[in-house]
């Protein structure tokens, strides 16, 4: 039995595998933003082995051009910032990692919440969801992230915010719909229970749109983390982030050393693209399937 | 002593335009293996009728007014705990539209066994009821594994009635079963809920628009038009001494095949029930409306042995 049990579950993961990388393979863009994330992701889990130098140490002379030695040259202090670029991503994708994970979690649970109970506790949610989605997204990650204080953790916390109505609103509009078909009806008269009906009848059917909204948000997360931590919202120096070396760059790239500011920045917007290429192609896919 | 019995039932939707009463003052009483057809067109309120004996009628309606008693219980008095227990296991119902009434998401089976581990079986006792319930209604084993598009709207109508009658249910509400499927399997489906009429012993309630329908398989027949009865009356009662001018017009619409008569229409709408007609709510379409008619409405009146009707003819 519990042979049979665990081969069940090896073969339901096998099978996810298999479709997942069926869709991959389906379109261009999605296997071009997934492999431009995928080496992002390699990078940040194999840093200690990638990175030649230590991130926070000083290696050698200051602002040094890129050679052979320093491959993106070194900073105002002497850290050879190919090592810090490689480190930093570790900040970005573990931020937007959490905060995704977080706004997807809470908003498609509110969603669902809301959608399917309806009434004044819909309303109620609706109007915070609405209320929260009328600020700039940017503005009021910044004011919650200083509200917060300064760290990655709260970062990630303040980007969840912003992006779950975002969530929420999708979902309860699938909720809305979905909650009528029949055969929500029907499991009724059978005598499921509502909280089955929503977790086995309504939640598969809104997961494709969550990926759609997932992926869209996931550019848009990796910018705003940026934004955060340019202002020095994230982790705090000596650590190695994006954002931040970008911002420090900034003061020495008139007087010509553009290694500083060009390699971080460059990475922030190849690591945008990525998730950027990765929605289009997943969008497409879905919407595609569904004509 | 009746399996179901329904009290004065009355169900109304308030709905932004107005109070829509959807079902009055509808009593009757459902025998042990009694399948009873509620015949009437669309927006008569037969199937919230249905749907108001799980107490599941959707908002914005509300019963406002009735006992449905089950087994001398009223159903409508338990709390969403206690009927949920109940929906499924003693009643259950069978809907229109086979196409949507399955997951289309979920494999037969799941759905299937979820049912039944939601009513306290267990996992291997249910796969084997799974196995008993799909083939006494007639289908192979293999369609357990089959999602709910790779079958026809027949066998999903199948599949459907499987799970309705899987927990022997005392009374099966059947809201138009066939309506959605073709002649040949439409007369299958009611052969299959004959079957299971005389095999489990369920009553059946069985709504339908299809007078023609009605008076070949069920037992009793009540008229329903606007929300309130017209007629009620044993299959051969009705088909040999029809009353109603409403049942008489039904009835005359019906195509013939034996005689040239041609099926005769009848002229004018249903009632706008969020403000019905004062008096009988058919006099606007009545032949023989009175100015009785016009101003009060009709009690409920036995003409014959368990034979009644709601009209000021046969007083």
């Amino acid at each position: 039995m519990r042979e049979l049990f665990k081969s069940n579950v090896a073969g339901k993961a096998s099978r996810a595998l298999l479709n997942a990388s069926r869709i991959i393979l389906s379109n261009k863009y999605i296997l071009a933003g997934f492999i431009i994330v995928l080496v992002f992701v390699l990078m940040a889990i194999l840093a200690d082995f990638i990175a030649p130098y230590s991130p926070i140490e000083i290696v050698g002379p200051v602002l040094q051009p890129p050679s052979q030695k320093y491959l993106m040259g070194t900073d105002n202090l002497g850290r050879d910032v190919f090592s810090r670029t490689i480190y930093g991503s570790r900040v970005v994708l573990l931020t937007t990692a959490i905060a995704i994970a977080l706004s997807g979690a809470i908003g498609t649970l509110l969603g669902l919440i809301s959608g399917y109970i309806g009434g004044a506790l819909d309303r109620v949610f609706s109007f915070i969801m609405d209320s929260i989605y009328a600020f700039p997204s940017l503005i009021l990650a910044i004011a919650l992230s200083v509200a917060l204080g300064p760290s990655p953790i709260n970062a990630a916390i303040a980007i969840a915010v912003v992006y779950i109505p975002t969530y929420f609103r999708m979902v309860r509009g699938q909720v809305l719909s979905i909650k009528n078909e029949p055969y929500i009806e029907i499991a009724r008269a059978l005598g499921i229970p509502s909280t089955r009906i929503v977790t086995r009848h309504i939640l598969p059917h809104v997961g494709r749109t969550l990926m759609v909204v997932f992926s869209m948000n996931s550019a848009d997360a990796i910018l705003t983390e940026a934004a955060l931590s340019f202002i020095g919202l994230t982790v705090q120096p000596p650590q190695p982030d994006w954002g931040f070396d970008l911002y420090k760059g900034r003061g020495f790239i008139l007087t010509g050393y553009w290694w500083m500011m060009v390699f971080p920045g460059f990475c922030i917007t190849l690591l945008a693209v990525g998730f950027a290429l990765m929605s289009e192609g997943v969008s497409t896919v879905i919407s595609g399937r569904k004509r | 002593m009746s399996t179901l019995e329904v009290k004065d039932l009355w169900v109304k939707y308030y709905t932004f335009s107005g109070i829509v009463s959807a079902v009055s003052g509808v009593s009757f009483n459902l025998r042990k293996g009694e399948m009873l057809a509620v015949v009437g067109e669309s927006g008569s309120g037969k199937s919230t009728l249905g749907l108001a004996l799980l107490n599941m009628v959707p908002k914005p309606g509300k019963i406002v007014k009735g006992e449905v008693l089950l087994g001398g219980v009223n159903v409508l008095k338990l709390t969403p705990e206690e009927i949920r227990k109940i929906r499924g296991s003693r009643l259950s119902m069978v809907f229109q539209d086979p196409f949507t009434t399955l997951d289309p998401l979920r494999k037969i089976v799941d759905q299937f066994e979820e049912f039944l581990l939601e009513h306290g079986f267990d996992k291997s006792k249910s796969r084997s009821i799974v196995k008993e319930y799909l083939e006494a209604v007639g289908l192979p084993e293999r369609i357990m594994y089959s999602y709910p598009h790779q079958l026809s709207g027949g066998q999903k109508q199948r599949v459907s009635i499987a799970m309705a009658i899987a927990l022997n249910p005392e009374v099966i509400i059947a809201d138009e079963p066939t309506t959605a499927l073709d002649v040949v399997v439409q007369k299958q489906i009611m052969d299959l809920i004959d079957y299971i009429k005389g095999k489990y012993g369920s009553s059946i309630i069985l709504i339908t628009h299809d007078l023609a329908l009605a008076l070949e398989r069920a037992d009793t027949v009540m008229v329903m038009y606007g929300g309130y009865i017209m007629e009620y009356a044993d299959k051969k009662e009705l088909l040999n001494n029809m009353k109603h001018p409403y049942t008489k017009a039904l009835f005359e619409a019906l195509p013939r095949i034996t005689t040239r008569i041609l099926p005769k229409s009848l002229p004018g709408y249903p009632p706008d029930l969020r403000s019905p007609p004062q008096g009988c709510i058919f006099h606007p379409r009545c032949e023989y409306a009175t100015e009785e008619c016009r101003l009060k409405r009709p009690e409920m009146i036995e003409v014959g042995k368990g034979h009644f009707v709601a009209c000021h003819l046969y007083r």
